[in-house]
């Protein structure tokens, strides 16, 4: 009877989850979605290298070795725990009890590996403690500076902590549940670290011991299940997104900015008196030069903002950060994401179509002209980001709308577009003289 | 100086070995001028056939297209495609990595394909190919030289190691500041910047990188791009070090150890 009610209320559990989650996810394809096309198929040999070296090897982690290998251990601690999960999800369902040991508990070749794995387990998550207990006082006691920047101010930090915290309540959970079951079973399991722990439960009877190994075993099965729920939400999407925004990252060599071909037609029709223009289109949307909002970004640019961990690599390697321009390419990508989810909520209390908000990326308490005017487009943002986002993409496209739609460029910069657009130079210099510089 | 335009070369029918794109800044700006005059003395001293666009070259358009006003630059682009493909244009060297990085990566989606290769790779084959002769060991016994990664050829293009080697040459010693190479800090001037005054902020960027070039104890300061000489040249001069540091492009300082050019320590 306990065994079924068991299985009922996990069953039930894991559908409200899983209908949660949907809906978060969900949320977040659809806000994606509102980027503009960009096709990047094809390449999928080089691609498939970089989501393997780059996401899956952590390869451009590796650049700052302390952050990596705590993030390693978290990384595969995280990664191999998924299998004690699978047994743990089907003796659920099931209402079995470690299913996979009794499987296996007769053939001892089998027996050995899953006591083998399980310690494994074990000892990664010790590692994954450390590592947890590490990036918390990076963050909390020794302020590192990156994760210190007011950008970080109320949620993100909130959200970093929580997960840091909640990776210790997994661990507990765990353990808990691991060492209550040895001790329950006088420790024929062989579990490594759980078999360290076992003399803590010494004054505890079968019934304690039950409630402890049961509590465990909830309480881990709940936390996992919360975190699919929270992920979408949070800066920890990138466990996921990590993948496919690798996959699609760019190829071209990091100093190339795409040219916009809706400008060649003009000018080649500019340039070309005798060329007839294209009858207008009354019905097609006016053309906009650059990005003002979200929905003028590509749809990759969106993904990198969702990807994003908030980690802050790109703004501390940012020239104009650590000068003190308000410049800070992590904000980039974390305004981009807020005013995306933004318009997703507004979307979706219009039943589902977008009602104009007079708001736009630029200013509104997002990103600021005096921050894009601040940047060098030296890459050093893209070149720290551990998962091939670009900072720099959004900022180019922002600066085009400002320049292109609003002629809101610094007065030194009109000078230089006017100069450029009469002598082919952006000082004042005829053209005549080009060659003067021999005479020197 | 010898100088031929490709007009020059097109009416008396020759085809020169390659394009040396000067680059607004190597034309008008009076210390790239004299860049521009060292790289032409090595091509001129080891026979290399070589054409200008003279006043046929307009800007490449980087600093519009950065700032954010493509019309501009498309507009400058197409123009100087049509001059370079009139000629038949194959192979362009340059000095500024602002002109490298456009002509190679950005030209081609615009009709303009060519080989594009920076001064800094040219004169590394060059050295490679055993055809340039160090003369002057004297100028530089004893002197150390940091190198300045320039963006545009560094992060923007992955070429770290040419122009270190072109220093390499030189009888002084090679020593780094404490950002180089991927984690090389800008010198402030990119994306317009050197067009503009600093937006608001605790210091200038040409500051920040100048005073990681003091910290290396070099006296020279070694610059692969006009704008990065200017931003260091100005870094030093405000932070009154004039007299102890100098900063020089690596042409400059190849042409010194060729002896085609004197420079004042
Ligand atoms: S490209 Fe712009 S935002 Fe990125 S690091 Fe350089 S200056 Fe900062
Ligand atoms: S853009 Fe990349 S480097 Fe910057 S905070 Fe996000 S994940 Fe970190």
């Amino acid at each position: 009877m306990f065994t079924i009610i068991q299985i009922v209320l996990f069953i039930v559990l894991c559908s409200v989850a899983g209908y949660f989650a949907f809906k978060g996810y969900y949320f977040v394809y659809k806000n994606i979605m509102h980027g503009k096309s960009e096709d990047l198929s094809g390449n999928s040999s080089e691609r498939l290298k970089n989501l393997l070296l780059i996401a899956f090897g952590q390869k451009k982690m590796f650049k700052n070795i302390t952050p990596a290998v705590l993030h390693f251990f978290i990384y595969a601690g995280f990664v191999i725990t998924q299998i004690e999960l699978l047994e743990i999800f089907i003796d659920g369902l099931t209402g079995s009890h470690r299913i996979i040991f009794h499987a296996v508990e007769n053939i001892s070749a089998l027996r050995s590996i899953y006591v083998f794995t399980i310690s494994f387990i074990e000892v990664a998550s010790v590692f994954v403690f450390i590592a947890t207990v590490a990036f918390l006082s990076r963050r909390w006691i020794l302020r590192v500076p990156r994760l210190n920047k007011p950008e970080l101010k109320g949620f993100p930090v909130i959200d970093a902590t929580l997960i840091l915290l909640s990776e210790i309540y997994l661990l507990a959970c765990i353990f808990s549940m691991n060492t209550a079951d040895m001790a329950l079973h006088n420790g024929e399991y062989g579990f490594l670290v759980s078999g360290f722990f076992m003399p803590l439960f010494a004054g505890c009877g079968e019934t304690c011991l039950h409630i402890v190994e049961r509590s465990g075993w909830w309480g881990h099965m709940l936390g996992v299940l919360a975190l699919l729920v929270y992920l979408p939400y949070s800066k920890h999407l990138h466990i996921l997104l990590a993948f496919p925004n690798t996959y699609f990252g760019r190829l071209q060599p990091k100093g190339y900015i795409n040219n916009m071909p809706e400008i060649t037609k003009e000018i080649k029709l500019m340039m070309d008196p005798s060329a007839v223009p294209p009858p207008v289109d009354a019905n097609a949307a006016p053309v906009k030069f650059g990005a003002k909002d979200v929905f003028d970004l590509t749809w990759k640019n969106l993904l990198d903002a969702y990807t994003c961990t908030e980690c802050g690599r790109c703004t501390a390697a940012c020239p104009a950060n650590q000068t003190g321009k308000l410049l800070s390419p992590r904000k980039i990508m974390m305004n981009t994401r807020d005013r995306l989810e933004e318009v997703g909520r507004n979307r979706d209390a219009n039943d589902g179509v977008w009602k104009d908000d007079a708001k736009s990326l630029i200013e509104n308490n997002y990103i600021s002209v005096e921050e894009l005017r601040a940047c060098t487009t030296c890459n050093a943002c893209v070149e720290e980001c551990p998962i091939m986002i670009s900072p720099l993409e959004i900022i180019v496209q922002l600066r085009r709308n400002l320049v292109m739609e609003e002629s809101n460029a610094p007065a030194e910069w009109n000078g230089m577009f006017t100069a450029m657009e009469n002598n082919g130079a952006p000082w004042q210099f005829s053209q005549q003289d080009r060659l003067n510089w021999k005479n020197g | 100086m010898q100088v031929k335009t490709y007009a020059e070369y097109a009416s008396s029918g020759e085809t020169p070995e390659v394009l040396f794109w000067v680059g607004c800044a190597g034309s008008f700006d009076q210390r790239a001028q004299k860049v521009t005059r060292s790289f032409v003395k090595i091509l001129n001293h080891l026979n290399i056939k070589f054409a200008v666009l003279g006043t046929e070259e307009s800007c490449t358009g980087d600093p519009a297209k950065r700032a954010g006003n493509e019309f501009v630059f498309q507009m400058l682009a197409l123009q100087n495609i049509e001059v370079m493909n009139t000629y038949g244009v194959k192979r362009i060297v340059t000095t500024c990595p602002h002109c490298f990085n456009i002509l190679k990566n950005e030209y081609p989606s615009l009709g303009g394909n060519y080989e594009v290769i920076h001064h800094s790779t040219f004169l590394q084959k060059l050295i490679d190919e055993g055809r340039i002769k160090i003369t002057d060991t004297a100028t530089f016994k004893g002197k150390k030289i940091t190198y300045h990664d320039s963006c545009y050829l560094g992060r923007a293009n992955e070429i770290y190691e040419a122009p270190r080697k072109v220093l390499e040459e030189l009888d002084a010693e090679l020593v780094e500041m404490k950002s180089c190479r991927t984690k090389g800090l800008c010198c402030g001037a990119g994306g317009a910047q050197m067009f503009k005054e600093d937006e608001k902020g605790t210091k200038r960027i040409n500051i920040a990188r100048t005073e990681e070039a003091l910290e290396s104890n070099a006296q020279i300061v070694a610059a692969a791009c006009p704008f990065c000489n200017t931003m260091l040249t100005d870094g030093v001069k405000s932070k009154d070090k004039q007299q102890d540091v100098k900063v020089f492009d690596i042409a400059e300082l190849l042409a010194a150890g060729q002896g085609l050019e004197t420079i004042n320590l």
